[in-house]
């Protein structure tokens, strides 16, 4: 063994590598995300919904990991918004909708009866399409929830409706006018004040129903970047039918069919090397 | 995968995008075919005329390499492709760059040809050469074949060849070596020949990577820089 090979075995069990450089990231069977290295926020088991008749989800099983963005894809009437609103129990809502299996949050059954369910919707919210913010200022309106759950501080009131407008990204621009009615607000700004009053109650998991659909593409982008950010702190969940989008914000991607779940995976694999053809057929535009 | 061809998709045009930009590249491979063929027939024969038409063609294969970029850079922008599609698109960019490295490599052994055509006319050390140009002209020839067919065994299969190239090239090596120290008058004239066949063992390589491609773009593994046995595996792999 020469010199300069000596010294090349010699340095590589340091951690540095060459150069000092981390060449970790080299690593060709080293997956950046992996399901098996996650922790759970929820799980799905065997989960059938009928709608009457009309079975909409079919024996859905499933790990929603924590604090990463789980997105999922399909064409409609997949049953993806049906089995987002499974999460907090939305469906109770709709008549003759039967939901049989499991979800767990936590590790508790959320559909156990003696689950409070609208306790359960402040640890899971909610956004919709369409944005929905109350015909009340832009400060009652992030506010609301704190109210309802009994907080008249002003001090507390007004420190949390900072920090939850802060979190949406909207503070700057509506600092100045917190008292003006929220209609008055861009889509946009509505869809991030809507995001606002979600957070103000500080969920556990944030469910997204095609959040961005209805807004213009300036918009879109500055809801992606805030989903970017709010995943530090929650569990995100969105529906989306923009498949750039789930490929742009979401860590993992889900792929659903005829109410059932196709594929499951990191969404860099999803994207690039599907493993059914139901899937590669979906993403890439074709008809299968 | 099962289904070879790019159609089905829901937009008729992206059909014909994709099937444009593969078809191109599988006409740029004939070009580039061609002109290895000849630049080899060239430098055996001596053939001037053929050698100086090797030269030009490559400013046709050049062109090939920055229409077929142009086209895979406005479906990326225009189409975002994914998986399969995606695949296709980068296996095409990476398929030219090795497709037009061969042109120049094979346009050095016109070069070659038409120095070596200079000088005296002893034909005595082209026989070696010529199996070796035949060689790395029937890799080539199979690797675009497996790219039409998008046969993933069939690109490993070439690549298990450019051992054997390589192997060839180092006995030529040898052997040139031998001719050069028995009469040092013949080291200029030898050493224009070791040249066009270190261009030659280039092109095996060269090919060698475009079967990698074939590899990644239907079964969706990167193999480059793995070993033969790994590539055998993924090609075979799941689908």
């Amino acid at each position: 063994m020469n010199d300069a090979s000596a010294a090349m075995t010699r340095k590589k069990p340091s951690k540095g590598g060459a150069h000092g450089l981390d060449l970790s990231s080299l690593d060709r069977e080293r997956r950046e995300l992996n399901l098996a290295n996650e922790e759970i926020a929820l799980r799905v088991r065997d989960l059938d919904l009928y709608y009457g008749e009309k079975q909409a989800l079919d024996k859905v099983n499933m790990d929603i990991p924590r604090q990463r963005v789980t997105a999922y894809i399909g064409p409609s009437g997949c049953g993806k918004s049906t089995l987002l609103r499974c999460f907090n129990r939305m469906n109770d809502l709709v008549d003759g909708a039967r939901i049989e299996g499991r979800i767990e949050l936590d590790g508790h059954n959320i559909y156990d009866r003696k689950v409070n369910v609208p306790q359960l919707r402040r640890r899971v919210g909610m956004v919709f399409q369409k944005p929905n913010p109350f015909p009340k200022s832009i400060y009652e309106n992030v506010a609301y929830g704190l109210r309802l759950q009994g907080v008249d501080s002003r001090r507390v009131l007004d420190e949390s409706v900072e920090q939850a407008l802060r979190g949406a990204a909207l503070w700057g621009e509506v600092k100045d006018r917190l008292h003006d009615n929220a209609l008055g607000l861009s889509g946009g700004q509505q869809q991030r004040l809507v995001i606002a009053r979600c957070i103000a109650i500080e969920p556990e998991v944030l469910l997204l129903d095609e959040p961005a659909s209805a807004l213009d593409p300036i918009s879109t982008l500055k809801i992606e970047e805030l989903i970017y950010e709010l995943k530090e702190k929650y569990t995100i969940v969105i529906v989306t039918h923009n498949m750039q989008q789930a490929a742009r914000v979401s860590d993992y991607t889900a792929f659903m069919l005829l109410g059932e779940l196709i594929e499951f995976g990191d969404t860099d694999t999803l994207f690039t090397n599907p493993a059914h053809k139901q899937t590669e057929d979906y993403i890439t535009g074709r008809y299968g | 995968m099962e289904n070879k061809s790019y159609g089905q998709h829901i937009s008729q045009q992206y059909n014909e995008e994709l099937e444009d930009v593969r078809n191109r590249v599988l006409a740029m491979g004939g070009l580039v075919e061609q002109q290895l063929a000849d630049a080899v027939t060239a430098l055996v024969d001596g053939n001037v005329e053929l050698g100086e038409q090797v030269i030009t063609l490559d400013y046709q294969v050049n062109a090939f390499e920055v229409s077929i970029d142009e086209e895979c850079s406005r479906i990326l922008a225009r189409r975002q492709p994914a998986a399969s599609d995606l695949r296709l698109v980068v296996a095409v960019i990476k398929t030219i760059t090795d497709l037009e490295r061969i042109g120049d490599q094979a346009e050095r052994v016109g070069r070659m040809s038409l120095r070596l055509a200079q000088g005296d006319t002893g034909h005595a050390h082209y026989t070696e050469i010529k199996h070796l140009g035949d060689h790395v002209r029937q890799m080539l020839h199979d690797a675009l074949d497996a790219l039409a067919r998008m046969d993933p065994e069939a690109a490993v299969k070439v690549a298990r060849e450019d051992i054997k190239v390589d192997k060839e090239y180092e006995s030529l090596m040898r052997q040139l070596i031998t001719y050069m120290m028995e009469d040092p008058r013949t080291i200029t004239r030898v050493l224009d020949i070791m040249w066009s066949a270190r261009a030659l063992e280039r092109v095996g390589d060269h090919a060698r990577n475009i079967c990698e491609y074939i590899i990644y773009l239907v079964m969706g593994k990167d193999v480059r820089h793995t070993s033969l046995e790994r590539m055998e595996q993924e090609a075979r792999g799941k689908r």
